[in-house]
């Protein structure tokens, strides 16, 4: 026992490797919140007007909503007057060309390890980099176009492809969906926008790279994908800030339509700045991610790996609307120091013959909390649903929080849905077993979380897998000592 | 004096499918009163299928073809009645049942058959003593009639405990579907003894089996072999000795 | 005006009436209860412990309360019997929610005091002082009702190493020709050592309208044991709204069973508090719906200390458009390090109206425990009820071995014999459709 305090005891400094702050001439419009400041974002980037209807109808929406507080977590007061809604790191020329791309942004990428220029590009993966309120650069972008995918920023969907957006955006949230749904609706700056056409199996992976770089800025990015009949996309998405002394909020939605036959994976490595050791700083990320499997035999698949933030509260769900289709969420949830996390999926079951599985794993460390919230709904109609939920929480020392909080509301006899969760802790046995190989404890910890992590770093696409399997020993480091 | 032998058994042109898979394409085959019939085949054959089909299980459609079994279409029955009339399989791998136990769950099954037959329920003594009876013929223990059905059972007594079933129930026709499965020597020789005892001149078996080595106990009189959803060889007892020596590929071969 | 008001003033206008006849004791808490209830009111359907049950619109129905006491003219050992064979137990009455002196019982062991909360809190108030309301001052909006409003129930008292070897069986019976809300208060206290076990049964004599409010707090002592068994066989009009409150000290064993076999609407809400090392809690229920039944067992189990087991089992059979909701969490606090937790709840849906609402839960801050929960909704296995088709037991009958042996798992938890065996049969009756109440009334045959 007492070893083993010992061990968890030394919460060190955590390495955060993406936490510096790039100097870019970035034009940041003044801090507040209300009509006119909607107004200027919506004209910034010469909206339709029903676009700009669209956003004051959610802002005024949002002002009768209070924050909700019904998740495991305590969120300090948000001054929503305190943030800027807008900043755009691209600096404009003269005449109203495009703009340009500072160099010192490039390099700002290049950095982060996603390089903008299509020669040093990871292979087969094209890039959306969003900084700040707006997106820098999309590589590939013509190639795909000639399969006739569209991979572009929000902004730029809106002006080329506005029937489209129109089409779907909200379609999927709401805009009266809940508080963070509502305040994104209004103010949501950037984002990419995905649209795979029927029987196209889109060849490479899509990607988008968030930053957050300026200070007292808030990212309420908008992501919308729409797969048609038969098709098929993987889209990842990665995001870090730099490590400042101030909470940013962030704020997005994403929305996904999956028609008939086709399928969707999204996964996530989410490494927001997560604060100090001693709780200062890091980003709250307030996130509403839903898709909705619309067609018969569609397929959406989400896979997470959250280790930054500071609080998270996010729940990728499914909707599952269309017969036979099915929904997945796979995560893996890591919280240290005074990080708070409460994640975890919903599982609509609407149509018939409808499956979805749930395999989410919490690893807390330090004095964080760090929850799984899901529910699994079998409406009336949905015929031999079907639910698996695997919820396995891993506690390293005795200062920390973990929580499984499911909800399941069946309303159809043929529904079989299973749910277990479970509890563990790294035995000194399994340490001193590795230390005895030679293996030190910080190294142990790192090879079993992973372990522990496995069944869902092996959702994701290849080059991510490594990624995330670093972050999660990093994310640890200092947690023992 | 003329020995008349009506058919125990007698399966023509079936065929039957599995979620919309055929497996069954055309089986056709005949038992007397009295005779033990071995079916073997490799792996994926349809040997546990036709089984299944036989007493009727419910996710196994009949697309063609018929049964006759004693005179009447077996397959217009249900589960219930085929087992009533006397059709027992003793299962590859019988379930579990938690929380009924062996005696609750004998006691129910008899009394339906009794029931059917228009006789009146036994009485809890004469139900006991029979247990008792049929659990010597297959050296059951007794603990085991106290537990839930085959819950906890290893193996060997889950099957001892389907031939232990069989006593109580005295099939016409019973249906051995790859009992010696998972069987150590000493459990296969105990459940063929079982068998053996049980038989009476005017109940037939059929023995579904991948081996030869449980025919050793169970003497065949007739043995066929079945590919491919189809009976493609019937001979005597010495064409299990032969697909021993042989395996199965030479009759793959044949019936490329 | 809001339902809470109504009460409030109720209270106001005829306080005196109320405390007039109540225990100092009763009163001074009431007084407590009342400034909170006023503060708090009735908690609302928004909120997550009654997001299943919402209780508001059960209180705004209207119904009678004896406040002034009046008599019940009626015996109750007359008009109802209990009806299980050999069940050989120390009987208690409620009526509504008075006491129903027993004249000629038995006698009991020494150490033991069981009888009418009202009476004990005023002969005898430094043996109840310690106890009474101590832990539902801590509950929400309806245990600060019922404390305002209670004025008697039942107290066993059963002092340092004392044993109750019979058990003290509580027969709560309604009886009135209003629409009736009764509001029932039980207190039970083990000391050192002591053992006791007790059946609270549920019956309604007449069908009327009728909400129970009833608030029981235990307390278990070190080392002692207490087996407590709820029954509840009401009818369709019947609300109960039952909050249970348990503390344990060190090495101290609580067993507890709820059986709901008809009803309206229930709400079980059960409170146990793991205050002393080495303390176990074992928590079952079963709830067998049709019709438009609705069962709720919520429960927390709160582990303060370390090295204490904590096991729960629950389980639903809903038939017609019956609604089954388990909420139950695991708390396992910072110094709770080696505690043992486990949840287990199985459903099962018969048709499609029936809806199931599960929500079990884990809030865990000590990291040297083995804690689980399983949860699953589902139909009952096909290859089994194949295997006993097979076998010549017909599919009904198939059906009703199985789903009585799915029952049988809580109902092999209790520990008296008779009881047990009782309830096999009940229940098997039950999913036959043959009988759903009691036969021991003589008023509604």
């Amino acid at each position: 026992m007492k070893k083993s305090n010992n061990i968890f005891k030394k919460i060190a400094d955590k390495a955060y490797k993406y936490g510096f702050i790039s100097n870019i001439n970035t034009e940041i419009i003044d801090k507040g919140l209300n009509e006119d400041v909607i107004r200027l974002i919506s004209s910034k980037k010469n909206e339709p007007e029903w676009l700009l209807e669209f956003r004051l109808k959610a802002y005024r929406y949002w002002l009768t909503l209070e924050m909700p507080n019904w998740a495991h977590l305590n969120i300090p007061p948000i001054d929503y007057q305190a943030i800027s809604y807008y900043a755009d790191p691209l600096k404009k020329k003269k005449s109203n060309e495009n703009k340009e791309i500072d160099p010192e942004l490039m390099k700002t990428f290049d950095k982060l390890g996603i390089p903008l220029e299509e020669r040093l590009a990871l292979s087969n993966t094209a890039v959306d980099a969003v900084m700040d309120s707006v997106s820098v650069k999309t590589t590939f972008k013509e190639e795909l176009r000639e399969k006739g995918i569209i991979f572009c920023s929000m902004s730029e969907a809106v002006q080329e492809f506005p029937d489209l957006v129109q089409q779907y955006l909200g379609s999927v949230v709401n805009y009266r969906d809940n508080f963070f749904a509502a305040l994104n609706s209004a103010v949501f700056s950037d984002g990419s926008f995905v649209y795979i056409p029927k029987g196209v199996r889109c060849p490479m992976e899509l990607s988008t790279y968030f930053r957050i770089n300026a200070a007292q800025t808030g990212q309420f990015e908008r992501t919308l994908i729409v797969a048609d009949d038969d098709s098929y996309v993987s889209y990842l998405e990665g995001c870090t800030a730099p490590m400042r002394d101030e909470n940013q909020l962030h704020a997005a939605i994403v929305e996904i339509v999956v028609c008939n036959n086709a399928e969707v994976k999204y996964s996530t490595v989410q490494n927001w700045y997560p604060g100090d050791a001693q709780g200062r700083g890091g980003i709250y990320n307030f996130v509403t991610k839903r898709g909705e499997c619309r067609g018969t035999n569609s397929k959406l698949s989400w896979t997470q790996v959250e280790t930054g933030s500071a609080i998270t509260w996010k729940y990728p769900s499914c909707v599952l609307r269309g017969d036979n289709s099915q929904g997945e969420f796979y995560s893996v949830a890591l919280t240290n120091n005074f990080q708070q996390a409460d994640t975890g999926t919903k599982m609509i079951h609407l149509g018939k013959n409808c499956r979805s599985t749930i395999i989410s794993k919490g690893i807390s460390a330090g004095q964080s909390q760090n929850s799984y919230r899901g529910l699994v709904r079998v409406a009336k109609n949905a015929d031999n649903a079907r639910n698996y939920s695997q919820c396995d929480s891993l506690l390293l020392g005795s200062r920390c929080g973990a929580h499984t909080f499911p909800y399941m509301d069946i309303h159809n006899d043929s529904a079989i849905i299973e749910h277990e969760a479970t509890t563990s802790k790294i035995s000194e046995e399994q340490l001193f077993y590795c230390n005895q190989r030679g293996i030190d404890t910080e190294e142990a910890i790192g090879l079993i979380v992973n372990g522990y992590a496995k069944e869902v770093l092996n959702k994701l696409p290849m080059e991510f897998a490594i990624e995330a399997q670093k972050l999660l020993s990093v994310s640890l480091e200092g947690s023992v000592g | 004096m003329i020995e008349k032998m009506e058919n125990l058994l007698e399966i023509k042109n079936l065929h039957a499918t599995i979620e919309g898979k055929e497996i069954l394409k055309g089986i056709n085959l005949t038992v007397k009163p009295g005779e033990v019939h071995a079916i073997m085949g490799p792996n994926g054959s349809g040997k546990s299928t036709l089984s299944n089909v036989l007493v009727g299980h419910p996710a196994y459609t009949v697309t063609d073809g018929e049964v006759i079994y004693k005179g009447k279409n077996l397959l217009e029955l249900s589960p219930e009645d085929r087992s009533h009339e006397g059709v027992f399989l003793s299962f590859q791998y019988p379930v579990e049942i938690a929380g009924v136990s062996m005696t609750n769950f004998m006691r129910a099954a008899i009394n339906a058959k009794l029931k059917y037959k228009g006789e009146p329920a036994m009485s809890a003594g004469d139900f006991l003593k029979l247990m008792r009876e049929k659990r010597a013929l297959v050296n059951l223990d007794s603990k085991l009639a106290n537990r839930s059905v085959n819950e906890g059972f290893s193996g060997g007594e889950k099957k001892r405990n389907e031939i232990f079933q069989m006593a109580m129930l005295e099939p016409s026709l019973s249906i051995l579907d790859e009992t010696d499965s998972g069987l150590d020597i000493d459990a296969l020789r105990i459940v063929a003894e079982g068998v053996n005892k049980l038989k009476r001149p005017d109940t037939s078996t059929l023995v579904i089996t991948h081996y030869q080595r449980l025919l050793d106990y169970i003497k065949p009189d007739i043995v066929h072999v079945l590919y491919n959803g189809r009976i493609v060889k019937t001979a005597g007892p010495e064409l299990a000795l032969e697909l021993e020596e042989r395996g199965y590929d030479w009759i793959k071969n044949e019936n490329q | 005006m809001s339902n809470e008001q109504e009460y409030i003033e109720l209270f106001d206008s005829n306080r005196a009436l109320i405390e007039e006849p109540c225990a100092e004791l009763l009163n001074r808490e009431r007084a407590k209860a009342y400034t909170a209830f006023k503060a708090m009111g009735f908690p609302s359907g928004k909120e997550e412990l009654y997001r299943y049950t919402d209780v508001r619109p059960i209180f705004a129905e209207n119904y009678g309360m004896n406040l002034g006491r009046l008599d019940v003219p009626i015996n109750p050992r007359e008009i109802f019997s209990c009806d299980v064979p050999n069940l050989h137990t120390h009987q208690e009455y409620i009526v509504n929610d008075t006491y129903f002196s027993k004249d000629g019982a038995e006698a009991l062991p020494e150490g033991v005091i069981l009888g009418s909360l009202n009476e004990i809190a005023t002969k005898n108030p430094a043996l109840l002082e310690p106890y009474y309301n101590v832990l539902a001052k801590g509950g929400d909006g309806v245990a600060m009702f019922n404390t305002t409003f209670a004025q008697d129930g039942l107290v066993l008292y059963v002092s340092k190493n004392s044993c109750v070897e019979r058990t003290v069986q509580l027969m709560n019976v309604l009886r009135s020709n209003v629409d009736l809300l009764t509001n029932r208060r039980l207190l039970i206290v083990l000391e050192e050592g002591a053992q006791a076990s007790m059946l609270l049964c549920d019956h309604a004599v007449e069908k009327i309208k009728s909400l129970s409010v009833q608030v029981v707090e235990v307390f278990v002592g070190r080392n002692a044991r207490f087996d407590l068994c709820e029954l509840e066989e009401t009818h369709g009009e019947n609300v109960r709204l039952s909050q249970l409150f348990v503390k344990q000290e060190a090495g101290s064993s609580f067993n507890h069973t709820t059986i709901t076999l008809t009803n309206g609407l229930t709400r079980n809400s059960a409170r146990v508090s793991l205050e002393g090392e080495g303390a176990e809690v074992n928590m079952y229920g079963l709830a067998i719906t049709d019709k438009k039944q609705h069962v709720e067992n919520n429960t927390l189990v709160d582990h303060v200390v370390g090295r204490c087991n904590s096991n729960e089992l629950y389980k639903y059979i809903l038939d017609e458009e019956s609604k089954g909701v388990f909420s139950g969490k695991m708390l396992i606090r910072k110094d709770a390090q080696q505690t043992n937790s486990r949840q287990t709840n199985r459903n099962l849906c018969l048709t499609k109206c029936a809806r199931m609402y599960a929500q079990p839960q884990l809030e865990i801050y000590a990291d040297d425990v083995k804690c689980g929960h399983g949860s699953t909704v589902g139909q009952l296995d096909e290859n089994a009820l194949f295997y006993m088709q097979q076998r010549g037991i017909p599919a009904d009958e198939a059906k009703h071995l199985l789903m009585f042996a799915f029952a049988g798992e809580v109902i092999d938890a209790i520990k008296l014999d008779a009881l047990r065996e009782r309830l096999h049969i009940l229940v098997e009756k039950r999913f036959r459709g043959e009988l759903n109440r009691c036969k021991g009334c003589s008023l509604c045959k």
